[in-house]
């Protein structure tokens, strides 16, 4: 790995509740990173969103970062971090990028279990990367979720690394969108072999419909949602009918 | 009282578990949601029982390893258990002779419920009060569990290959005992089971349940991803991962092993008629 740039995953979403397809992008991501010849992967971050978000279903940070946590417990190099979650409001991707990056100049992280980069090794500055599924980049042509400087900044200053999940064709959302093509070499695609559409969304649904989703997510994770209850039919109820919250912030004028 | 007349299964896989994978452990799962769904079952038990090596399948390693990484996957399992009685066979033994050494098993353990001595480990004495918490609810002891062979949707459409099953066999399987058929993503189980005669005849032994969830975990995948070196993290338990580790299992030299061996099932049958 000797002369190869520290390189640093973060992945931002939901994580609710965190599911063994969420840990599996890191993994692919990472094998792919280190197969470039140009990067070491020196550490992963898990950036659940805060409540301000107000996604249906979505349930307390407190528990979503709780879950992640123990869901990372046994690995060595992912980690959870909770600054995006305790901001008071939602905050833009590219701003939690920012955090980060920031963090990462001044080697100021609290949560981190990083390699630090003297004992790699890699070399020269680190680079923070932002961690996706293709879902993900789908969004990016979703009028009014995003800010074309945001996703400029988070594309061309940053950098992505996709992975592909079964269906969506990253390559064809990339030529689509100008913006996207223009930072082509900043988007690393990663291509999943195996079919795995293990989603949040699905392990919630078998929650409230009392079905098993042991082999999913963790043991232990399943183990915190029994003890708390937490996904409901009332649950899912929660912030239904309100607006995602990246709507209402960054076109306040329409309203 | 709605208990009592819900029937108790067993559920009873076959397979190479080379190694065993998530997608293996959540078909346990998601056929026993489907069975007790239906209000008439209830799923006390399930058994893995890994191949012998008699198998010769191209990759299989050796027996005693496969057993253990299925006994250390369903360690935190309260109802799927690992059985070696089909791996420790000298010669591979076709699946219907499973099923039957299976279901007699569970006849003479229901004839000797009361002696206590059958108990021979934790996870045992756990399944097994699963099974008892259930009879003491009926008191009519309907007699021992009914037994069904939970597969994929591959198995269904292996019914089809020539010389790989005697057509008795699929008959005994299907007719008597019943298939608990888990689909993945692609697979039409209904299209093979009415593409075939027998399977046609016995449907209503045949349970088909969808996996809505794509998980396509194959141990194929898995063994192929060790071999380069690319991580397998997520898609088996921890300890599994941990035990391929520690020995090596998969590596370039394993895969070639039984490389142009004609597979147990094919040599029987294809020496039969001749």
């Amino acid at each position: 790995m000797a002369g190869r740039i520290p390189l640093i995953l973060l992945a931002c979403g939901s994580f609710n509740p965190i599911t063994y397809q969420h840990m599996r992008l890191f993994e692919l991501a990472r094998d792919h990173m280190h197969q470039t010849g140009l990067y070491q992967v020196v550490g992963g971050i898990v950036s659940p969103v805060g409540d301000e978000y107000a996604k249906q279903g979505l349930v307390s940070s407190q528990h979503r970062l709780a879950m992640a946590r123990l869901a990372l417990q046994s690995s060595d190099w992912v980690t959870v971090d909770d600054w995006e979650s305790r901001q008071a409001d939602w905050t833009e991707t590219v701003v939690t990028m920012r955090y980060h990056h920031n963090c990462m100049v001044e080697k100021c992280w609290p949560s981190t279990k990083a390699t630090p980069p003297e004992q790699t090794l890699a070399s020269g500055p680190s680079q923070l990367k932002l961690l996706c599924g293709a879902d993900f980049l789908e969004t990016f042509k979703v009028p009014g979720l995003w800010a074309d400087e945001h996703i400029e900044e988070v594309v061309g200053r940053f950098g992505l690394v996709c992975v592909s999940r079964g269906g969506l064709q990253p390559e064809r959302t990339v030529h689509e969108c100008d913006l996207l093509h223009k930072h082509k070499r900043n988007i690393f695609l990663v291509r999943e072999w195996i079919r795995n559409e293990i989603s949040a969304t699905e392990v919630r649904r078998a929650l409230r419909r009392g079905l098993s989703v042991k082999f999913l997510i963790p043991d232990n994770v399943i183990d915190y949602i029994r003890e708390h209850n937490l996904y409901t039919p009332t649950s899912e109820l929660k912030n239904k009918n309100i607006k995602l919250r990246p709507f209402t912030k960054q076109q306040p004028v329409l309203d | 009282m709605a208990l009592q007349q819900k029937t108790k299964v067993v559920l009873l896989a076959c397979g190479s578990f080379n190694p065993v994978t998530n997608m293996h452990l959540r078909m346990f799962e998601l056929a026993r949601d489907h069975l007790e769904d239906t209000g008439k079952y209830r799923v006390v038990r399930g058994i893995i029982s890994p191949v012998g090596d008699a198998y010769k399948k191209k990759g299989l390693i050796e027996a005693c390893h496969r057993v253990e990484m299925a006994k250390q996957a369903t360690e935190n399992s309260s109802w799927i258990t690992v059985d070696d009685w089909e791996s420790q066979q000298a010669e591979w033994v076709e699946t219907a002779k499973v099923v039957r050494h299976h279901h007699s098993e569970l006849l003479s353990a229901e004839q000797n419920v009361d002696e206590a001595d059958t108990v021979k480990t934790v996870k045992r004495r756990r399944v097994e009060e699963n099974e008892d918490a259930c009879s003491s609810a009926d008191h009519n002891r309907p007699g021992a569990p009914e037994l069904k062979l939970l597969c994929g949707a591959d198995v269904l459409e292996s019914f089809s290959v020539p010389n790989l099953w005697k057509p008795e066999d699929i008959e005994e399987i299907v007719g008597r005992y019943g298939l608990v058929c888990v689909t993945r993503g692609g697979c039409d189980a209904e299209k093979f089971v009415n593409q075939s005669d027998v399977l046609f005849q016995h449907r209503k032994n045949i349970h088909i349940v969808r996996e809505w969830v794509t998980n396509d975990i194959s141990a194929t995948h898995v063994r192929r991803s060790l071999r380069r070196g690319r991580s397998v993290r997520y898609l088996l338990p921890d300890r599994v991962l941990d035990y391929i580790q520690d020995r090596c299992l998969y590596s370039a030299e394993s895969e070639k092993k039984y490389t142009d061996v004609i597979l147990a099932p094919f040599q029987r049958y294809t020496k039969n008629t001749e």
